[in-house]
């Protein structure tokens, strides 16, 4: 089976879960593509060679430093035709789905969103993915052609690079369409902020922090820092106004795959859950030993975050040389 | 102007874990079903359009006859109006998208539709974009924030990943919100009592003129999750103590 990959750029950046799709294409076929839409993406470029992929379509054009659903999917559906790839893979960031959807439903192909796991199965492809917020797993195929799917961020291992790969790289003409999108402003987030979806470590507070939110986010962000995390929260904790709706996990916010997730103060609600539930380790700080989370933590410490926190904090800056 | 949000029916959050593989196969849940939360951020979002520009704000969905309840949720909101399209074929997200966009085409002169960004249920997050392009319109999602509705543009800010972005489009527009647009109103006892009283139009894909096209989805073999393998271990000690085990632990994790 033929793959083409679509690897996504934001103003020259790729978006590094985009690599995962590689890694999944290249575990089931040798026959793998990629395209490149973007602005100053040359280094990108370099890059899915070096990942593997045999044939790189780039699109390079101003009008391409930020995703557009419009010329995205015009310029994926050249590639396509010029490819001739029986699959399309993306990563399941919001873009990726938008894409992914809309490439889907203009050809009539059925889409395996958010996928957890991917094989192919008499020439087509099968996926594993959860319903009802993960409670639920199931099976999925798709009819149509290219058969597509959009890989959950963390769940699928990245293309690694090779030092001697070597591939075609074609430089395509952007598509020649009109968007109705008209971009006036953009806010990035902080350097050095760590997506949460993409974190390999997260440090979440919940309504725990009350008696001095402030100083309790204080502590779980020197926590974070000293890790490398990102930071999250509970609803309880956003809606209370302590942090902002970004870094909300679980049903109504984020849902997240890290190797290690840090809850500080938080009980575990199902809707909670539903955003955290697949990490890797859980790790839980909370004062009370009845609470929900410590049936899903492999570790804990029953304990005011106020003293535990600062403690990890400590530890961690000690051991591991920071 | 004229504002239309389509919810969807699904169980309450705190009653997914409840579903049994064959509940989820069949699709006859014992569970208590309400509006997707999503959803009832995107009612939200329409019935502030409503205020800050005029015009009203109706409610769809496709679904069975019990999904008329959902209805009833979002008239008690504030919505003016709601239609049920009622079916019970299988469809897959483009066949809703199809269905919803003969209703949104049906309602008239649709300025702004409303959906939430996914489902808790299906999941997917795909049928917005897929109801955009079935009418043609422009779609923008992860909406967190309408800033100005003119006759024929509309700008929003969008968050995408860890980027925000303002963002002007044309309309009719498709719009797919996230919570940040703004908390659910609680429903008042007036619109309570109306709500109950209304009679819900109900429409079907015939009334509609459409077929919605057989699924392209498949799916099989329901089952639940491997269960995590939770046995928690708890550090003891003075909080240093405590903090110094679990940092040893989580370094022979390898997860530091
Ligand atoms: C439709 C819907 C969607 C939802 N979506 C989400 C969502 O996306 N994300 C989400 O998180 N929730 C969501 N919720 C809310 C969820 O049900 C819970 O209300 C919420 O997760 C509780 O947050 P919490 O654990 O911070 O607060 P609580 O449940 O109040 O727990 C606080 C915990 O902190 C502990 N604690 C208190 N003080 C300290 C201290 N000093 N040191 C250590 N521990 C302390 C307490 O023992 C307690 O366990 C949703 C609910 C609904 C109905």
């Amino acid at each position: 089976m033929k793959f083409l990959v679509y690897i996504e750029t934001d103003m020259g950046d790729v978006v590094a879960s985009s690599w995962e799709a590689l890694g999944a294409a290249l575990s089931l076929s040798d026959d793998v593509e990629a395209i490149v839409i973007g602005d100053k993406i040359s280094v990108v470029v370099e890059e899915a060679v070096e990942r593997g992929a045999k044939k790189v379509y780039v699109v390079e054009d101003e009008t391409r430093a930020l995703f557009d659903l419009e010329r995205s999917l015009a310029d994926v559906q050249n590639a396509l035709e010029m490819s001739g790839a029986d699959a399309f893979l993306a990563s399941h960031t919001s873009n990726g789905r938008d894409l992914a959807a809309a490439l889907g439903v203009s050809s009539g192909a059925g889409v395996i969103a958010d996928a957890l796991e991917l094989t192919l199965e008499d020439g087509a492809l099968k996926g594993v993915r959860g319903v009802y917020s993960g409670n639920i797993l199931v099976d999925v195929t798709v009819d149509g052609s290219p058969q597509i799917a959009t890989l959950r961020p963390r769940a699928f291992a990245p293309a690694e690079k090779a030092s001697e790969a070597s591939a075609d790289v074609v430089l395509m003409d952007p598509a020649d369409v009109d968007s109705p999108y008209e971009v006036l402003e953009i806010q990035r987030a902080e350097k050095g902020e760590i997506s949460l979806t993409e974190a390999s470590i997260i440090v979440s507070g919940g309504r725990g922090v009350s008696k001095d939110p402030e100083l309790g986010f204080d502590l779980i962000r020197e926590l974070a820092g000293v890790l490398g995390a990102a930071v999250g929260a509970s609803r309880a904790a956003v809606d209370a106004g302590f942090i902002s709706y970004d870094h909300q996990v679980g049903q109504t916010g984020k849902v997240v795959r890290p190797d290690l997730y840090i809850a500080c103060g938080i009980s575990g609600a199902v809707q909670h859950l539903a955003g955290m539930g697949s990490s890797k380790i859980i790790v839980a700080i909370n004062k009370d030993p009845e609470a929900p989370i410590f049936s899903v933590a492999n570790y804990g410490i029953v304990g005011d975050l106020f003293d535990v926190v600062p403690a990890m904090t400590e530890a961690a800056r000690e051991k591991l040389g920071k | 102007m004229r504002y239309l949000v389509c919810i969807k029916q699904t169980p309450d959050t705190a009653e997914l874990p409840k579903i049994s593989p064959e509940e989820a196969e069949s699709g006859k849940l014992s569970v208590n079903l309400v509006v997707n939360p999503w959803d009832e951020h995107a009612i939200e979002g329409g019935l502030q359009l409503m205020e800050n520009y005029g015009g009203t704000t109706g409610a769809v969905t496709v679904g069975d006859d019990g999904a008329v309840d959902a209805l009833r949720s979002a008239l008690a909101m504030g919505c003016k109006d709601a239609t049920l399209v009622k079916h019970t074929d299988e469809i897959d997200a483009w066949g809703v998208a199809e269905l919803l966009a003969a209703a949104v085409k049906h309602d008239g002169d649709v300025d702004v539709v409303l959906t939430g960004q996914m489902t808790v249920d299906g999941n997917s997050g795909t049928v917005p974009v897929a109801l955009g392009r079935k009418l043609g319109w422009p779609v923008l999602t992860g909406v967190a924030k309408i800033v100005d509705l003119t006759e024929d543009s509309i700008t929003v800010e969008r968050v995408v990943g860890q980027t925000r972005l303002t963002v002007r489009t044309s309309t009719p527009v498709v719009l797919s919100v996230i919570k940040e647009i703004g908390e659910p109103r609680y429903p008042t006892f007036i619109n309570i009592r109306k709500a109950a009283r209304v009679k819900v139009p109900v429409l079907t894909a015939e009334d509609l003129g459409v077929e919605p096209p057989a699924p392209v989805v498949h799916v099989s073999n329901y089952r639940k999750p491997p269960a995590r393998d939770a046995k928690v271990t708890l550090f003891e000690g003075t909080p240093k103590e405590a903090a110094a085990a679990l940092i040893d632990a989580l370094l022979e994790e390898k997860v530091l």
